[in-house]
């Protein structure tokens, strides 16, 4: 058991900067997961923190020590891929023991160790068959055994639920929440799942071009969207943007329609500043209070049983998602007034597209 | 299949056209099959029988002598040959020779050019694939010089290792390392394994099915080379059974101890055979599947 802590890390291919200065201190015990889409360095990251990629600048530190230089197998952690990465040719047992054998672990202590991560992840029954004659789900549970047993620092998980489907994902989900939390072991988990992100996580890393656009708890995250890709990224669907302009008084924003919705903190120094206006689908209700709000044309109707979303049109023709619990109490063609609840609104800037705090 | 087509009663037609096929694949096989089968039937019979030009088509009753007498005996009737225990053992030992070497050293290499990155390395595996385009024939004039300065003729290392270098294994096992995923390697590195021990504990076992089809081709070029042999090879005692079988034929001129001839090809035949007849469910596997 041990911190993590990732300073400045940087990646250049060529002339090509894939990873542009991360900073973070995991620590000792904690969640941290490394969200963002394809293609935002996440994975490249992990792969450094592993040693499988090698550093260009900046320090990567594991329990105290800089292991910048140190082989793959010298860092203390474990990794689990994606593809299970199991040897085929080696039984469940040897599977999980070949690390151990390599590092001259005793016979005895072996068996010890490797009994009782198989009685952990309930692989007790499998332990001498082949990878090739287990399901994804147990493949799975094979290669976090193989991390298990080596009692490491960390551990290091590379989109590991990706090649499941969704059923045994959500469930492979919770196991791996469990055993965390029984183990208590640092860990790095990357993924471009956000519900894994959010269930999994004591904090989120979001990740996009290379940059962390928000580091937080997933609530946080949520909450307060640090800038617009994270507000976009984060919650399903995903968060209505509006250009909208701070009215002269400072009091609230006024929507293109010409509605004006109040702030729940006036910032009257940014009278008159064109914004970016965030506000989630689910904080959208149908107006009941009699505010002045733009009606909404209601286009299609998704009924998804425990929520109703409704893709809506507003008058100057902006999309407006407005997710709402419950069975449908609108349809096609309708016209709806609709309001954020109080404190719901996210103001970001029209240029930087950072969270403007309020 | 659907069940009408199932049911539908089969014409004269049909019944012909299924015919052909089979009568063509019985003609093949009887054409291929009758040599042999003359081979065998030679070999039990003596060779005034079979030199009057006249041989029945049922077994005789000179096996035994026949067998024995090429086995151990250094001469015939008519003329003196190499034992053919010998020449076994000597094509035995060349077919060997080649067959491991050839595996060993394609393995090694196509290890090197698949897993690692070093200078040069594109070079290196160009090299390896354009010895493709040279084969012994072409080089066997300098090939031999080489080997006639180190003083390699008449000699086991002489005979094999010119041909042990091979380009076809290399990438052979090269294509089939590329197929191996880098999450393996990865995970192994993390495991902890060095180079060599990725190679013996993952790479290797991995490999055996392949390792198992090669080692049945190559051992079987390694026992039909002829070429080579008769050129680094002029003691009788080095004599491989190929050469053997050629010089005991002579030139025509000399009679030939057909019955001998006969057994001694018969029992040349053996070892391939019993290569292919073992390792036939491994050939195969090497050939079709690749377990991952």
């Amino acid at each position: 058991m041990a911190t993590v802590e990732i300073k400045n890390v940087r990646k250049s291919y060529g002339p090509v900067e894939a990873i542009k200065g991360i900073d973070i201190a995991i620590q000792d015990g904690e969640f941290l997961v490394l969200l963002g889409p394809s293609g935002c360095g996440k994975s490249t990251l992990l792969r450094m923190v592993a040693g499988l990629e090698s550093i260009t600048g900046g320090q990567v530190v594991i329990g105290g020590r800089v292991v910048n230089d140190l082989e793959p197998k010298d860092r203390d952690i474990a990794m689990v891929f994606q593809n299970y990465a199991l040897y085929p040719h080696m039984s469940v047992f040897d599977n999980m023991a070949y690390g151990l054998k390599i590092r001259g672990v005793d016979k005895a202590e072996i068996e010890s160790r490797v009994a009782k991560a198989a009685e952990i992840l309930e692989l007790g029954r499998f332990l001498t068959r082949r990878p090739s004659q287990l399901s994804g789900g147990q493949r799975q549970r094979v290669a976090m055994g193989r991390a298990i047993v080596r009692e490491p620092a960390a551990f290091l998980f590379d989109e590991p639920l990706s090649n499941l489907d969704a059923k045994l994902r959500t469930q492979m989900r919770i196991e791996i929440k469990r055993l965390q939390d029984r183990l208590g072991i640092t860990s790095l988990y990357v993924t471009h799942d956000q519900v894994e992100a959010m269930t999994l996580a004591d904090r989120v890393l979001v990740m996009n071009h290379g940059v962390a656009e928000q580091i937080g708890t997933p609530l946080e995250v949520y909450q307060r969207p640090a800038s617009l890709f994270v507000a976009g990224f984060i919650g399903s669907p995903p968060m209505n943007v509006l250009d909208a302009v701070i009215d002269p008084s400072g009091q609230g924003v006024m929507m293109p329609g010409g509605a004006l919705l109040p702030l729940a903190r006036p910032r009257p120094s940014d009278a008159n500043r064109p914004v970016k206006l965030g506000i989630r689908p689910e904080h959208l209700a149908i107006n009941e209070d009699g505010l002045d709000t733009s009606p909404v044309l209601v286009e299609l109707v998704e009924a998804l049983g425990a929520d109703t979303v409704v893709y809506g049109r507003l008058p100057d023709g902006e999309p407006l998602l407005i997710r709402m619990s419950g069975l449908p109490s609108c349809k096609e063609g309708d016209r709806l007034a609709v309001a954020p609840q109080p404190g719901a609104l996210h103001l970001f800037d029209t240029a930087t597209g950072r969270r403007l705090e309020d | 299949m659907s069940n009408a087509h199932m049911t539908e009663p089969r014409t004269t037609g049909r019944r012909l056209i299924d015919l052909v096929p089979h009568i063509v694949l019985i003609v093949g096989v009887l054409i291929f099959a009758f040599p042999i089968y003359v081979t065998l039937i030679g070999s039990t019979w003596d060779a005034a029988t079979i030199g009057r030009g006249s041989l029945p088509m049922t077994p005789g009753a000179e096996a035994w002598t026949n067998y024995s007498q090429a086995w151990s005996e250094s001469h015939g009737e008519r003329a003196s040959y190499t034992p053919v225990r010998l020449m076994l053992m000597n094509s035995l030992i060349m077919a060997l020779s080649i067959a491991v070497g050839k595996i060993a050293i394609s393995i090694l290499s196509a290890y090197a050019v698949a897993f690692f990155r070093f200078p040069l390395r594109m070079v290196f595996f160009w090299m390896i694939f354009i010895t493709l385009m040279l084969p012994v024939e072409v080089r066997i004039i300098p090939t031999y010089k080489v080997v006639a300065d180190l003083g390699m003729i008449d000699s086991y290392a002489g005979l094999a290792i010119p041909l042990i270098a091979s380009a076809t294994a290399t990438l052979l096992f090269r294509q089939f390392f590329l197929t191996i995923p880098d999450e393996l390697v990865e995970a192994a590195k993390i495991d902890g394994a060095g180079p060599l021990r990725f190679f013996f504990d993952i790479l290797l076992p991995l490999s055996k099915t392949n390792i198992a089809a090669l080692f049945v081709i190559l051992f079987i070029y390694g026992w039909n080379q002829y070429l080579w042999p008769l050129l680094v090879t002029n003691s009788a005692d080095m004599e491989t059974i190929v050469i053997g079988i050629t010089k005991m034929i002579g030139t025509g001129e000399a009679a030939n101890d057909w019955n001998l001839i006969m057994a001694t090809t018969v029992m040349a035949m053996l070892p391939p055979v019993a290569v292919v007849v073992f390792m036939q469910r491994w050939f195969i596997k090497g050939l079709v599947d690749s377990e991952k």
